[in-house]
């Protein structure tokens, strides 16, 4: 996915072994008439209805107390949720990037579970938990501590939706990057954190930051699992998602789309760094995949 | 330094990778461990520099053991088979790495590390390369600045893996002879790792031939290439012609032709026992007329001519099997031969392996 | 537990950390479906997940997902063709939002889908015309399938044709095939492992969605609703229980699901390895 961007050819000039130009015209007239369907029309929309009525029922609609909450709600479950996976993501892709062990192809579709597990069900597992008729709900109650259908349990669904992304960006490209440079660390006579934060870390930072965007969109953004864990109390436990399907199921459909165009404009950064990263990254990339052919012609010593 | 390698044996799975394998390093020399993939020639290397643990067997640095020593405290320099160069740092940045991570009160003031930096890099003729990054640079100036970066830390023991492995053929022969050069002026005790026989022969004080995770012959590239301790050797480090043969007294039967081998008498060897007997090509004497019984007659096949020199591939009249020969070029022209012609070949200089027997 | 030894820091510390936090924020939360459902005797478990309300939902579930993810197996192979051979006026634009259903939050998705197919949108207006329903029905899931799984199948196959050697093609070519004959029997049978796990990805990505289909289908027992909005349907009526029978027949699917795409990478890699 990564090397998309590095080496290009052009290869609708010059080369015989292609298709006639009309039949060339007709498949990208195709395929770009889908992308304008099933992509841009949605996104078109939303910012067109969220200025349906002017600008000034834009900020009207976003300065609204209940949706400035749900702002502040949402802001707050991302600054604890992707601080704590960002570490989990860099230990997590250090163990398996970088040591070969009993269990490790295992503990890699752990990981992946999130991505495969309907955000209904993370929502749920929760309730399961904590709620009142949960494992843990009758002693949680005893001491009036609220976790479901507050913002610990928001928090605690976030966490789990969000904590693959930083892992799974990172684990392709540690391993890809080789445990020579961080044996020439050692060698030399650098103590663990100095090889780190010296030679893994600017390694990848690129890879890093796009995991830590990811996470972010994905924890401002979550919906499924977020709507079984909160109580939905408007101005208390209401994330912009939540605060989105609100107010379009009360027909105010241009402070909806207002609200999510919050979002969808964090979706668009989202995709702009992941183009910058591809790009900054695809210099250092078509190395190392030189590096690796290079690898591969050479035998491999025991 | 000298170091010694005691009984080690390394596993990867069911995978053996050393056999109770012993060796002496004396301080001073440069050491090429050679063999083939997979002979266990870069297992010993990283676990010499303490990059990896052998499963038993004692390393010991001038008498020190080292065995439990972490690789930080060895003073090993390493050069890694495709450099590693820090990719985020400048060359300056990489020669200075190893300086600039010991704990403060071991380290250098920063002005003394830049003055060691670039009489680093002027000794590996890199100076005016101190603000490049890795990737800005030649496979083999990266080979410098990674020798360079490991010579920083005045390690006791140079190892390099591999240190021509990455390198086309022509800055391979420079930086061959530029090696050689620069542990003659700094005499640090360095082992290297390589496949290429060539390489080993002409850098190396001595050789270490290894095979199948054990240790085949050490001696100086002469002692190796001229008395090679068995076939495996003498295999590995040139092309060989094989000729099956029969003991008959001191003498071995070559087909019609019989070479005298004073030194089998008094080994006892039965007749009639095979022996096998190798040349190399150029060990053959090749001649347009028969000077004896000794000669095995042969028909030129073809003829290709190679620089100076001139290989003459060659079919026997008796068994149909096949020779390499090579000459010197005045040599062919003398002899007058073309691709058809009946050639004769004197046995000389035959090395013999007889089965159950060390000669 | 380690195979080989390392000189590098921090196995042992990593090790517990990664699995501390697993066992914390994953495992111990999803025992929870398993212990929930054991309270239940195997009668009340059966007849919760077959109810037939329960069997239109994974039918709708099932179909609707299986047909989104043909239909972007088909425009994804199209997608990923145009935007790896041929060079178009605003390739990179499109290229870059082929991801927007990745990072687009599904309520966002969802509320503009409703919007675009509504009897009032500006597709549903000219569809209504036709005689098409979207909104409301259970094309519109389709729909809403069709966006979120998107990206999946142009993603996975588009390295794998761009790292696929022209000469190939230019052999194929020398011995006389036709283009038609080179796609198909050259260029395709190279790209069906990622095709398949594309699809596959897809497909479970779909079968799990909720945001953008609840607002699109209209939510109508029997005819329109999704297995996962029954769960969430039953929560609400505090039927844990029942809600999370349903849930473990989701996760066995969504597990054996995740294990075919393992083995399709596997042999994706393969193949990829021996090119």
């Amino acid at each position: 996915m990564k090397r998309f961007r590095g080496i290009r050819k052009g290869q609708n000039e010059g080369s015989i072994i292609t298709e006639p130009i009309w039949l060339q015209r007709m498949l990208i007239g195709v395929a770009v008439g889908f992308v304008i369907v099933f992509l841009i029309a949605p996104l078109l929309i939303v910012f067109g209805q969220a200025l349906a009525k002017g600008w000034d029922a834009y900020w009207e609609a976003i300065r609204e107390p209940d949706t400035f909450k749900a702002i502040q709600l949402t802001l707050l479950t991302a600054a604890i949720s992707v601080p704590l996976n960002l570490i989990f993501g860099v230990v997590a892709a250090w163990l398996i990037a970088k040591f070969d062990f009993w269990g490790k192809n295992f503990l890699l579709t752990l990981i992946d579970l999130p991505f495969a597990i309907s955000p209904i069900i993370s929502g749920l597992i929760f309730v399961l938990l904590f709620g009142l008729q949960g494992l843990l709900g009758p002693w949680l109650s005893q001491y009036n501590i609220k976790i479901v259908f507050a913002v610990p349990g928001i928090i605690l669904a976030t966490i789990f939706v969000t904590f693959p992304f930083v892992a799974r960006e990172l684990i392709p490209v540690m391993q890809s990057l080789g445990n020579e440079e961080e044996e020439a660390a050692i060698v030399l006579g650098a103590n663990g954190w100095q090889m780190f934060f010296k030679v893994t870390l600017p390694n990848i930072k690129w890879g890093l930051l796009y995991g830590v965007i990811l996470c972010n969109a994905r924890a401002m953004g979550e919906f499924g699992a977020v709507s079984v864990v909160s109580g939905h109390i408007r101005g208390q436990t209401n994330t912009i998602p939540l605060q989105v399907e609100i107010l379009y199921n009360e027909y105010n459909f241009t402070a909806a789309f207002a609200v999510a165009s919050l979002l969808a404009l964090l979706a668009l950064i989202t995709l702009i760094v992941k183009h910058v990263v591809e790009w900054k990254s695809g210099r250092h990339h078509s190395n190392s995949v030189q590096i690796n052919r290079f690898k591969e012609g050479i035998s491999h010593e025991y | 330094m000298s170091i010694k390698v005691e009984h080690i044996t390394k596993n990867y799975g069911d995978f053996q990778a050393l056999k109770d394998l012993s060796l002496d390093i004396p301080g001073g020399e440069l050491v090429a461990l050679l063999g083939p993939s997979g002979s266990g020639k870069t297992t010993l290397l990283r676990i010499i520099a303490g990059l990896e643990q052998p499963d038993s067997g004692r390393i010991t640095f001038h008498g020190e053991d080292a065995t439990s020593q972490s690789v930080g405290k060895r003073q090993v320099g390493f050069v890694f088979q495709h450099y590693a160069l820090f990719r985020n740092m400048t060359v300056f940045e990489n020669v200075a790495f190893g300086l600039r991570v010991k704990p403060r009160r071991e380290r250098l003031p920063e002005s003394v590390i830049r003055a060691k930096v670039h009489q680093l890099l002027k000794l590996v003729q890199m100076e005016w390369y101190a603000d490049r990054y890795p990737s800005q640079l030649s496979g083999g100036q990266r080979q410098r600045i990674a020798l360079a970066r490991a010579l920083a830390v005045e390690p006791k023991v140079l190892l390099l893996d591999e240190p021509f492995g990455a390198l086309d053929a022509k800055v391979r022969k420079e930086l061959r002879r530029w090696i050689r050069q620069l542990h003659d002026e700094i005499h640090i005790t360095s082992i290297f790792v390589t496949h290429d026989q060539e390489e080993a022969l002409e850098v190396a004080d001595r050789v270490v031939v290894m095979n199948n995770g054990r240790i085949e012959q050490i001696g100086t590239p002469e002692e190796v290439y001229e008395h090679p301790a068995n076939l495996f050797v003498y295999q590995f480090l040139g092309d060989i012609n094989l000729f099956q043969g029969r003991v008959d007294g001191n003498r071995i039967k070559v087909g019609n032709s019989e070479v005298a081998f004073p030194e089998l008498a008094g080994m006892a060897i039965p007749d009639d026992k095979t022996a096998i007997a190798y040349a190399r090509p150029h060990e053959l004497e090749v001649y347009g007329e028969s000077h004896g019984e000794n000669a095995i007659e042969a028909e030129v096949r073809h003829v290709r001519v190679i620089g100076p020199t001139v290989r003459l591939e060659l079919r026997r009249r008796d068994n149909g099997g096949y020779l390499d020969a090579e000459l010197s070029k005045e040599r062919f022209h003398e002899l007058k031969v073309r691709v058809g012609e009946r050639v004769f070949v004197e046995l000389r200089n035959l090395k013999i392996f007889v089965e159950d027997y060390q000669i | 537990m380690r195979k080989t030894q390392s000189i590098l820091p921090g196995f042992g510390p990593a090790l517990g950390y990664t699995l501390t936090y697993i066992s914390l924020v994953l495992l111990i939360p999803l025992a929870m479906v398993f212990l929930k459902t054991l309270t239940m005797s195997w009668e009340t478990f059966w007849r919760t997940v077959t109810d037939p309300r329960v069997l239109a939902s994974y039918r709708l579930s099932f179909l609707a997902s299986f047909l989104g993810a043909s239909i972007n197996g088909i425009f994804g192979l199209l997608l990923a063709w145009v935007l790896v051979r041929y060079r178009f006026p605003g390739q990179r634009i499109i290229d870059a939002l082929l991801d927007l259903p990745f990072a687009m939050p599904t309520a966002v998705a969802g509320i503009a889908l409703t919007t675009l197919y509504s009897t009032n949108g500006w597709f549903g207006r000219y569809l209504e015309n036709i005689g098409i329903k979207v909104a409301y029905t259970p094309l519109g899931v389709v729909v809403a399938l069709t966006f979120i799984g998107l990206p999946f199948v142009v993603r996975t196959i588009q390295p794998v044709l761009q790292d696929l050697d022209k000469e190939y093609e230019e052999a194929a070519a020398s011995l006389g095939a036709s283009r038609w004959q080179t796609f198909s029997r050259v260029i395709f049978p190279a790209l069906v492992p990622s095709w398949l796990t594309g699809f596959a990805l897809a497909f479970a990505r779909a079968l799990g969605e909720y945001g953008s289909v609840v607002f699109i289908s209209g939510n109508m027992p029997m005819r329109t609703e999704i297995t996962p909005l029954l769960i969430r349907t039953k929560l609400e009526q505090f039927d844990y229980t029942g809600a999370t029978a349903i849930a473990l027949v989701m996760m066995i699917i969504s597990f054996i699901l995740l294990l075919i795409i393992n083995l399709l990478q596997n042999w994706n890699r393969r193949r990829m390895a021996s090119h």
